[in-house]
């Protein structure tokens, strides 16, 4: 009934156990840091965006979406996305400068990711995706939707221009 | 008796001479096939095993001009090629045959012959066995031909709310159902076996696919609950909308695991085939009971890092996830060091001397052993990659993007497949009683495989740091990122050409096999045996019940609150779209 085991194995699954720990520490080190996958966990009615009545309300309404700042001074940008678009379709931001995104889907799920960077999220209808991230390279990047949604989804993306701080104009 | 009992001071036990000839090895050896009438167990290991091999294969021998399509269409290098219906109808249908078809029959296929033979008892219920056989079949036309049609382009992954034709569904449904008959004769032939030898070792290539089955079982329940729960009332019209953030919960239950469903069968062919066939011992029969056992636990409450950049559920449990997650690295890493360790250990009693001399002394000519070698190669370089998946921040930087194709080709289509094709190759000739047909081409197959299996992926990887999403059919969005990925789709259609290529020769060499020469004396079906051979082993690694019990409370730990949160959540429920609706 013995257990044998060699006395390499023993020293090999202590580095195993040390490499597993490492991993661990390394996440929880930049989790303690805020850097968080987005995971906020609320509602809304995807097929009444347009509503204020709907669950969720109008935030996500034709008139509301686009930039703005929000009472802390945190540029906040209000999406849509709906086959095969996201709307606004063309948005602007500063360099360097933190931004909030929120955005929800309109009928099915969605993904919207800026390549080159690290704005990555899952739109899932009856759901409001949201992060907080930063863009530190200027440029013109493509926003485009990463997840399957129809026939014409290689074409669901939008525009996102990075312009210096300085030259920003909301 | 050769086998050895000495103090393992040394790497190798130098106290022992190994007799390697035919006839030596303990336990499983005692038995041969030829001469007498064959008992029931072999036939039923023979018909079994090769009518769901040959569905498995056959489903791959499909899919694979689906995959090479995929690659010309999407790289737009091929104006001809472009039509986007067809690219979804093949991403969904390639994605289907591989990972659900090819996979579920060859691992059913494989379970059979290998534990009908290592227990050396026939199946409980040949009618049970073939019923399942006949449910899984039925399921898959049933869901293959709307898949063809393109009536069920909504990935092998189906998210809702977009929608597939009902038969593909049930179609699906039923090939889950089939495939629970095998997991059940898993189970109860173990069982069997162990009353009749009480006390005694579970062959580990026996326990290996019984632990496969069981986990099986608990892996296909969260898409099952999501088809009977969801998907199901809606095609039928007994509800008109759904929650697709409940369904993405169920599916990634099901997502993670089943990959390892998929890669056990690789690893079991390393342990208890490899070993013989590259002329040398398991390293340790324990610590492979030790890694199937951890496998199993650490692989389905995990599944939240495929929703890592979902909004439905909270950042804690996505945490606690990847804690989990990471736990998978131990088996792993222990498989490694047991594999390679076994590698060296045959390479030194062929004489292989110095520190690095043992590589070249090896079985290069073996398929076995030649596809083992390359899939820990590519487990090494798909396993860099999967860190980087499941970390909880990294993984913003490639979710969705074509890193993603390139990691799970490495790890399933590499490491997993490869060792299906040296299944394969090992069986044929067993079972059919007549000679590989050519082995030579059995070899450069498999190093075609590998290399066009790197040659894919390296770009992909490199595609997905770029910033190119995955799924998609053609490439509109700005020439300055076109201009930076163009090599790279040049690239990676080089290694789909390979790729297909070499499952061509697989299917020659397979199909050849059964035509070729008759063997006088069919090679025997035995397993490998390790160095400390153990008659008997510690009960946690032979029995099944309390790791069943453990599993239950790590996933109501993992998933019973992230599912139940959606009862409270009042989620306001969405519109199904697609096909028949």
């Amino acid at each position: 009934m013995a257990f044998h085991i060699d006395k390499l194995e023993k020293r090999w699954i202590y580095m195993v156990a040390g490499i597993v720990v490492m991993a661990w520490g390394i996440q929880i080190y930049y989790a303690a840091q805020g850097w968080h996958p987005p995971s906020n966990v609320e509602v809304i009615d995807s097929a009444q965006l347009h509503l204020a009545s709907g669950v969720g309300g109008d935030e996500f309404s034709e008139q509301n979406i686009g930039i703005k700042r929000d009472e802390n001074g945190m540029l906040v940008v209000t999406m849509v996305a709906a086959r095969y678009g996201f709307y606004p379709q063309e948005i602007t931001l500063p360099q360097g400068e933190p931004f909030k995104m929120r955005i929800a889907s309109f009928d099915v799920l969605h993904g919207i990711y800026i390549p080159l960077t690290n704005l990555n999220l899952m739109l899932v209808p009856g759901y409001v995706s949201e992060v907080t991230t930063t863009v530190n390279t200027l440029g013109d990047y493509p926003m485009l939707c990463h997840d399957f949604c129809g026939m014409g989804h290689a074409y669901m993306f939008g525009n996102v221009k990075i312009v210096p701080a300085d030259e920003y104009k909301l | 008796m050769p086998i050895c009992s000495g103090t393992s001071k040394s790497f190798l036990p130098t106290n022992t001479n190994y007799d390697l000839s035919e006839g030596t090895y303990l336990l499983t050896m005692s038995m041969t096939d030829t001469g007498t009438q064959a008992p029931a167990y072999v036939k039923h290991a023979k018909w079994l095993g090769l009518s769901n091999m040959w569905v498995g294969f056959g489903a791959f021998a499909l899919a694979i001009p689906m995959g090479l399509y995929q690659v010309a269409e999407r790289s737009n290098l091929f104006p001809a090629a472009e039509s986007r219906e067809l690219y979804y109808t093949s991403v969904t249908t390639h994605g289907v045959l591989m990972a659900y078809v090819l996979t579920t029959f060859f691992i059913m296929g494989f379970g059979y012959f290998s534990a009908l033979h290592s227990l050396k008892q026939d199946v409980w219920s040949p009618l049970f066995s073939w019923t399942g056989f006949v449910i899984a079949l039925v399921g898959t036309v049933m869901a293959a031909v709307p898949l063809l049609l393109g009536e069920a382009s909504v990935m092998y992954t189906f998210y809702p709310p977009e929608m597939a034709v009902t038969p593909f569904y049930i179609g699906a449904a039923l090939l889950f159902v089939g495939s629970w008959f095998w997991c059940v004769d898993m189970v109860i032939g173990m069982m069997q076996w162990r009353r009749a030898n009480p006390g005694m070792a579970v062959p580990l290539v026996m326990f290996g696919t019984t632990m496969n089955a069981l986990l099986w079982l608990w892996t296909s329940m969260g898409a099952t609950l999501e088809v009977l729960i969801q998907i199901l009332p809606l095609k039928f019209g007994w509800v008109d909308t759904i929650d697709p953030g409940l369904a993405r919960t169920f599916f990634s239950w099901t997502l993670h695991a089943i990959v390892y469903f998929w890669l056990l069968p690789a690893y079991i062919a390393m342990y208890s085939i490899m070993p013989r066939e590259s002329g040398g011992k398991l390293f340790s029969d324990e610590l492979a009971r030790v890694a199937f056992v951890m496998l199993f636990i650490f692989s389905v409450p995990i599944g939240f890092h495929h929703l890592y950049m979902d909004p439905q559920q909270a950042a804690g449990w996505k945490l606690l996830h990847m804690f989990g997650t990471f736990m998978v690295a131990v088996p792993t890493f222990i498989t490694g060091f047991t594999i390679l360790a076994t590698l060296e250990v045959s390479g030194r009693l062929r004489g292989g001397k110095g520190l690095f001399g043992w590589i070249a002394k090896l079985r290069w000519n073996n398929p076995m052993t030649l596809a083992t070698i390359l899939s820990m190669m590519m487990l090494t370089a798909g396993g860099f990659g999967g860190v980087i998946n499941a970390s909880y921040s990294m993984n913003a930087l490639i979710h969705n993007t074509q890193w993603i194709t390139g990691h799970f080709h490495l790890i399933f289509g590499g490491t997993s497949v490869i060792m299906y094709f040296a299944v394969a190759y090992w069986a044929w000739p067993r079972i059919t009683g007549r000679k590989l047909a050519s082995r030579r081409m059995a070899l450069w197959q498999l190093w075609l495989w590998f290399w066009g299996m790197i040659v894919t992926t390296m770009p992909w990887h490199v595609l997905g740091l770029l910033g190119q999403p995955r799924r998609v059919d053609t490439l509109p969005y700005s020439d300055e990122l076109n201009a930076i990925w163009n090599p790279y789709e040049v690239v990676m259609f080089a290694g789909a050409v390979m790729l297909t290529l070499s499952a061509i020769m697989f299917i020659v060499v397979l199909v050849r096999s059964h035509f070729s020469e008759r063997l006088q004396q069919p090679p025997e079906v035995v397993f490998g045996t390790a160095i400390h051979q153990p008659l008997r082993v510690p009960k946690l690694l032979n029995s099944l019940a309390l790791w069943n019990w453990a599993m239950l409370v790590y996933m109501l730990a993992s998933y019973g609150y992230p599912l139940l949160q959606f009862v409270f959540l009042g989620t306001p429920q969405t519109i199904p779209f697609g096909f028949g609706e």
